[in-house]
């Protein structure tokens, strides 16, 4: 589904990401762990088409396409989310509008009628009960006043609604407590299908007790340093990174 | 030749046929008005307060006048028909400068109320028009209104006698139509007798291509306990320049909303004085300009908080695409006994392109010691961040951009207080930026 092949960023010219080698396949989820700055929230943003981020080599395939070829918004069309570590508050524009607009925009892009008033806010009740959000956030303006763990549960009931091909959790757990943790777990683990994958960006080992990653990839200064199956994220629980770092230091 | 000789030489050539076709209340002034005139001159662009619009160049080209009031040959009805859907107004008329007398709406108004002619008023009430009349609108020290007023032939009246609520809004279209160049100068009186109630929405229009020029003074007495709606709606054409002076008097808690958007004009240059006299009184005082091309919106405003507890808040802002340009000149004046004012103004302003330019200033002249007032300015560009946002979710960037623009502009339309001119402005202002220009969807004939 997604190939990543040496894949080297710029920020504001200076170089984050050195050379990313990461093979996605459906149905699999990755968990992406590393320390800070390490590259981690780069890696996402790439991926998604952020302007900020310069690739300077390599490139990235998302099922045959060339991704990088792509704008943002055909990318979300052809099936990639990003839950966002910070979501951004866009006073005036409402859920409904903005989730409408984007729930068109797939449909256009797959040459589909927009969908019914309706069966659009059938749709929204659907997702929301499933990420448990209240209905007043929803007749909100986009993430305007929302709490941090509103937020966040906003990013998956957006993923819900868009039902990705590959989904990216950036930093989904920080700032939730554990209820909160516990829904948007299981809104994702819900969202689940074998036809699709999910890469989980962390800090810590606490959400993938929730969601059970099948690879667990260590990214520091730029690389992947480490992959192996989801023992390792226990390792780093208990260990911390000083070893991988002195690991790498040591090469 | 100064711009001002040839207004000085049609007064003194046309006085006679101005005053014959006009009636004696508004002929009262006319003498000082001139004599104001011809010592004021049009505003300086070396002043202060008309920095940004260059007055006289604006009135300098040959414009055509109808002093004979010559009927236009044109059916307002026919060619217009600005209805908001699901608010029903009783809708009225001016063609250029001319009360339209036919097609008067079928409406029952409760006893004692007056909406028509400013002539047929006076003829009606000449002790209220002379009470009122050119009382807020001081012709000695602004040269734009001096001229207003010794041209001003007719113009629209509301009179609502105390205690008296107009449930139906009113609606006045000011329709430009002419073959060639032509000048009109415009005039409104609103008289709102104590604890009476009524809304009035005026909406501009220019129907042909060629250049207008407008001068128009509307003057607005809310006594105590009125309550009074004003909002005026431009959607004019590139080719029409106006000059508007909006001043008004409020009695003592009193409440008046003045909301003044542009949709689509050429140079509209709008003044905005309120006074607040009597204690009490509320004020909202908002407005916002969606601009491209060259256009130009040149906005000031003066809230005088002459006693204590009033409050006003204001609220003005601005689209700018393209080269258009704004500037926005935003006073607040607390007078040394008006304790307890409260005052809050803001004006906003969003940049889309480079070349597009915004001017604002807002100024705070606080002579009391117990006072809460606050003004905020801001001119940025659209929100890059929210920008991404959208995108990452599939909205394409132009989408989004319309999106972000129409959102900036929401909360101006919130404070809307007729719930279906509302929905039908949240309509227009997206065809606006959609650029499927704000032609209401039933006019024949309104071009942008």
């Amino acid at each position: 589904m997604l190939d990543i092949k040496n894949l080297h960023a710029n920020v504001d010219g200076k170089e984050i990401l050195k050379g990313i080698d990461l093979f996605v396949k459906a149905g699999e989820i990755h968990a992406i762990m590393g320390p800070n700055g390490s590259g981690k929230s780069t890696l996402s943003s790439v991926l998604v088409g952020n302007p900020a981020f310069e690739v300077t080599e390599g490139e990235v395939t998302f099922e045959g396409k060339d991704l990088l070829e792509l704008s943002p918004e055909e990318r979300s069309c052809e099936g990639i989310f990003l839950s966002f570590q910070y979501p951004v508050e866009i006073p005036g524009v409402s859920m409904v509008n903005f989730m409408r607009s984007a729930v068109n925009e797939h449909r256009k892009y797959k040459g589909e009628s927009p969908v019914s008033a309706t069966d659009f806010l059938k749709l929204m009740r659907e997702k929301r009960e499933l990420v448990e959000m209240d209905s007043k956030l929803t007749s909100r303006s986009v993430n305007e006043g929302f709490s941090g763990g509103e937020k966040k549960r906003n990013e998956i009931f957006q993923m819900a609604m868009l039902e990705p091909t590959l989904a990216i959790l950036d930093e989904t757990d920080s700032g939730l407590d554990i209820d909160a943790l516990r829904i948007v777990a299981k809104g994702v683990n819900h969202l689940k299908t074998p036809r699709n994958a999910t890469i989980v960006i962390t800090h810590y080992q606490r959400l993938l007790e929730y969601i059970k990653p099948d690879f667990v990839h260590v990214l520091y200064k730029g690389r992947i340093v480490k992959s192996a199956g989801p023992e390792l994220a226990l390792e780093l629980e208990e260990k911390g990174y000083d070893w991988i770092k002195k690991e790498v230091e040591g090469e | 030749m100064r711009a001002e000789q040839s207004y000085i030489d049609l007064f003194t050539q046309y006085e006679d046929l101005i005053c014959k076709h006009s009636s004696p209340v508004l002929n009262h002034f006319r003498k000082d008005a001139f004599e104001a005139f011809e010592r004021l001159g049009f505003p300086s662009l070396k002043g202060e307060d008309y920095k940004y619009t260059d007055v006289a160049r604006s009135f300098a080209p040959d414009y055509g006048l109808n002093l004979s009031r010559k009927p236009v040959p044109v059916n307002p009805e026919d060619v217009f028909c600005c209805d908001v859907p699901n608010l029903s107004t009783s809708l009225y008329f001016i063609v250029n400068d001319s009360f339209y007398e036919r097609n008067q709406p079928n409406v029952v108004f409760p006893p004692g109320v007056f909406a028509g002619s400013l002539k047929s008023f006076a003829e009606q009430h000449p002790e209220l028009v002379s009470r009122y009349y050119g009382k807020a609108a001081s012709f000695s020290k602004d040269g734009v209104i001096a001229l207003n007023t010794m041209l001003a032939q007719d113009g629209f009246v509301l009179y609502v006698p105390e205690g008296v609520k107009v449930e139906r809004p009113i609606q006045l279209i000011n329709i430009f139509r002419s073959d060639r160049d032509l000048m009109a100068n415009r005039r409104m009186l609103v008289i709102m007798e104590p604890h009476s109630e009524a809304r009035l929405l005026v909406c501009d229009h220019s129907i042909d291509d060629v250049k207008f020029l407008s001068t128009q003074v509307v003057e607005i007495f809310a006594a105590e306990g009125a309550y009074f709606d004003f909002y005026d709606l431009e959607e004019s054409s590139v080719s029409t320049t106006r000059f508007s002076s909006l001043h008004v008097e409020q009695g003592a808690s009193s409440n008046v909303l003045v909301d003044g958007i542009t949709l689509n004009n050429g140079l509209s240059r709008n003044n905005y004085y309120i006074d607040l006299n009597g204690e009490g009184a509320q004020t909202y005082l908002c407005g916002m300009s969606i601009l491209d091309r060259e256009q130009q919106v040149d906005t000031y405003t003066y809230i005088n908080h002459a006693v204590p507890h009033c409050t006003s808040n204001e609220l003005f802002k601005n689209v700018l695409n393209d080269r258009s340009v704004g500037a926005f000149s935003g006073r607040i004046y607390v007078a040394k006994d008006a304790q307890k004012t409260q005052a809050y103004q803001n004006n906003r302003n969003l940049c889309m392109t480079r070349e597009a330019r915004m001017f604002s200033k807002p100024q705070l002249e606080i002579y009391a010691d117990d006072v809460k007032c606050s003004h905020g300015m801001t001119t940025g560009q659209i929100d890059e961040n929210a920008l991404f946002y959208m995108q990452s979710r599939g909205i394409s960037k132009e989408e989004a951009r319309l999106m972000l623009s129409v959102a900036f502009t929401s909360d101006v339309i919130d404070h809307v207080r007729l719930d279906a001119l509302k929905s039908r402005l949240h309509e227009l202002v997206e065809k606006r930026f959609r650029g499927e220009l704000a032609r209401c969807s039933t006019c024949h004939k309104i071009k942008m």
